[in-house]
């Protein structure tokens, strides 16, 4: 037996930089650095966990789409210890939204291969969390999405979800789409031996006409959302700061209460 | 006048508060109509009339409650096929965003999530967000098909206007996929009596601080004295002090309240990314430096363990 899993992963702006919109009102991915997007990490070990409780021959492949930069997301997953990489890269992609990222996506696992596809919960830039869903309503696939613990044994997936009114016992046959939370483990930081190693991996690149897909479908022009405008919040005026000195809570309350609050 | 369908988030008959916002909001584009789905169904049809919605679909099958997400999904296609909308709206729950990102890809359409505000425009509804942990807010509208909208809690105010919420059995035929993720357990979450922490209109919240899961008891009865939900940072959380559920923060819930209080929090990014949407903000940190007192309407640098506890006494004094 052998299992297949691809897991998808994005390049996004670095949260702790100065995010902002380009002309175009897409996302400015110049002048902040990019990474692999955290709760992708979490995916990766989780692949990395199944591969290395199996007794089956487990493939693990990550999957990006994205920018020549991206390929800094794809080596940092590959020194955690993923086997290969596919990176679909074409000019025409700019500006494509969640739904067309979806397609990108579905295109590239059917043609990688899979039993098992693996997301992080959410991307870090656009939290939106509907690409995993999306992705199981494309290839037709049972999702079983935002896990806090995942299992595979023996064809069939399972896991945890812990949701705001109950916490579910999920089970799925594969082919699958899984995404999981932070919750699922720490994941593991790159040896030195697996850096060095991630240098000889094979990274497959992939352009839109490699997956049958044309411009018009991705991309700005592809896009189902358009973005009319984007404005910086105004800075929040400096607000009152007091020193405790004894009298710290009464001040708060005194505030609160000038606020209706109490 | 268009109608516009509003999928309803209820647990057995009881409609959860964001359900109510999304009337008010769909009022503003058109008719309501309301999707009640599951056991307890037909019970919401009284709430969601005094809110504004004409009309309850409602279809319960047990396929609702045994399989994940695509039977919700099947149950709304059907709905959208019946009413042709202007418009879908869903809370903007984990499950709401997953439910509608499928509907939107089944019926040709874009899709919205996060919606912080909503209002009729030229070319469709326009919706607010609000990007990069709250630093920026975007106009958007959906070009393609029928606008699929999740909208935030605490994106509007509830407000009452009467309607007819007459009840009618929507037909449903369940896809292949619909029985392909089985939930073989399910445990409720104990209440804990507080607010539902992405509806509460107060967030009293804990951090690295804290400094222990003991401690947490503080935080809580600040939260008390104020009827509020309680909230933890990812290191409270991480630290095993605190659920996840609680977790505030770009891996956590991100919630928008009148009045958030963060205690013994520093204020980094992706916790600001959870909270920055507050109305008002106060922090109370020993660390005069902490990031959060460039975001707070009025900060005490002080010991919480002294100031929270004062605080309390304060507020349930004051109360009589």
């Amino acid at each position: 037996m052998s299992l297949r899993i691809v897991v998808t992963v994005k390049y996004v702006p670095d949260a702790t930089g100065d995010r902002h919109f380009a002309d175009d009102l897409t996302v400015d991915r110049d002048d902040v650095d990019g990474l692999l997007s955290e709760l992708d990490e979490y995916a990766v070990e989780q692949a990395l966990q199944i591969s290395e409780n199996s007794d089956d021959d487990v493939e693990v492949t990550v999957l990006t789409v994205g920018p020549e930069d991206a390929k800094d997301a794809l080596r940092k997953a590959l020194s955690m210890g993923a086997d290969k990489a596919v990176h679909v890269e074409d000019d025409d992609l700019h500006g494509t939204d969640a739904l067309g990222t979806s397609l990108v996506l579905a295109k590239a696992i059917e043609k990688a291969g899979y039993d098992l596809v693996i997301s992080g919960m959410a991307s870090t830039d656009g939290t939106m969390g509907v690409v995993p869903a999306l992705l199981a309503e494309r290839l037709g696939v049972p999702q079983v999405t935002l896990l806090s613990e995942v299992s595979v044994e023996d064809g069939t997936v399972r896991g945890r979800r812990d949701g705001d009114a109950a916490s579910e016992q999920l089970e799925a046959s594969l082919p699958a789409v899984v995404s999981v939370t932070d919750q699922s483990g720490e994941a593991r930081y790159p040896s030195f031996k697996g850096i060095m190693a991630a240098k000889k991996k094979p990274v497959q690149a992939w352009d839109l006409s490699d997956l049958d897909l044309e411009a018009g479908q991705v991309g700005l022009e592809g896009a189902y959302t358009v973005v009319d405008s984007a404005t910086e919040r105004p800075a929040r005026t400096a607000g009152t700061i007091v020193k405790d000195e004894g009298e710290g809570g009464k001040q708060l309350a005194e505030f609160l209460a000038s606020q209706k609050f109490i | 006048m268009a109608e516009v369908l509003v999928y309803v988030d209820h647990v057995d008959g009881a409609v959860r508060k964001p359900t109510l916002e999304l009337l008010t909001l769909a009022r503003r584009i058109g008719e309501p109509v309301a999707v009640a789905l599951g056991a307890g169904g037909a019970d919401t049809a009284a709430v969601l009339g005094e809110h504004g919605a004409v009309k309850v679909l409602t279809h319960d099958a047990s396929e609702y409650a045994d399989y994940l997400v695509v039977p919700k999904v099947d149950a709304l296609q059907a709905a959208v096929a019946e009413v042709s909308p202007a418009a879908v709206l869903v809370p903007s729950s984990a499950e709401g965003k997953e439910i509608a990102a499928r509907l939107a890809l089944r019926i040709g359409s874009g899709i919205i999530t996060d919606a912080v505000d909503l209002e009729a425009g030229d070319a469709g509804p326009v919706a607010t967000q609000s990007v990069f942990a709250a630093s920026f807010t975007t106009k958007s509208r959906i070009s393609k098909g029928t606008p699929v909208i999740t909208v935030k809690p605490n994106s509007a105010a509830v407000e009452a206007a009467p309607a007819a919420g007459a009840v009618s059995e929507l037909s449903v035929t369940f896809s292949a996929q619909a029985t392909g993720t089985k939930v073989t357990g399910r445990t409720p979450r104990e209440s804990t009596g507080r607010p539902e922490l992405t509806e509460a209109a107060i967030v009293v919240s804990g951090g690295r601080g804290v400094n222990g899961s003991e401690n947490f008891a503080i935080i809580e009865a600040l939260a008390d004295s104020l009827g509020a939900a309680v909230g933890a940072s990812r290191a409270a959380v991480d630290a095993g002090w605190y659920p996840h559920t609680n977790q505030v923060g770009q891996t956590g819930k991100s919630v928008s309240p009148q009045l958030y209080i963060a205690n013994g929090i520093s204020g980094a990014i992706q916790h600001r990314a959870g909270m920055q949407t507050s109305k008002t903000i106060v922090a109370v940190n020993k660390d005069a430096e902490a990031p959060i007192f460039d975001l707070v309407d009025y900060g005490v640098v002080g010991d919480l363990f002294d100031v929270v506890p004062a605080l309390t006494e304060e507020i349930n004094a004051r109360k009589g």
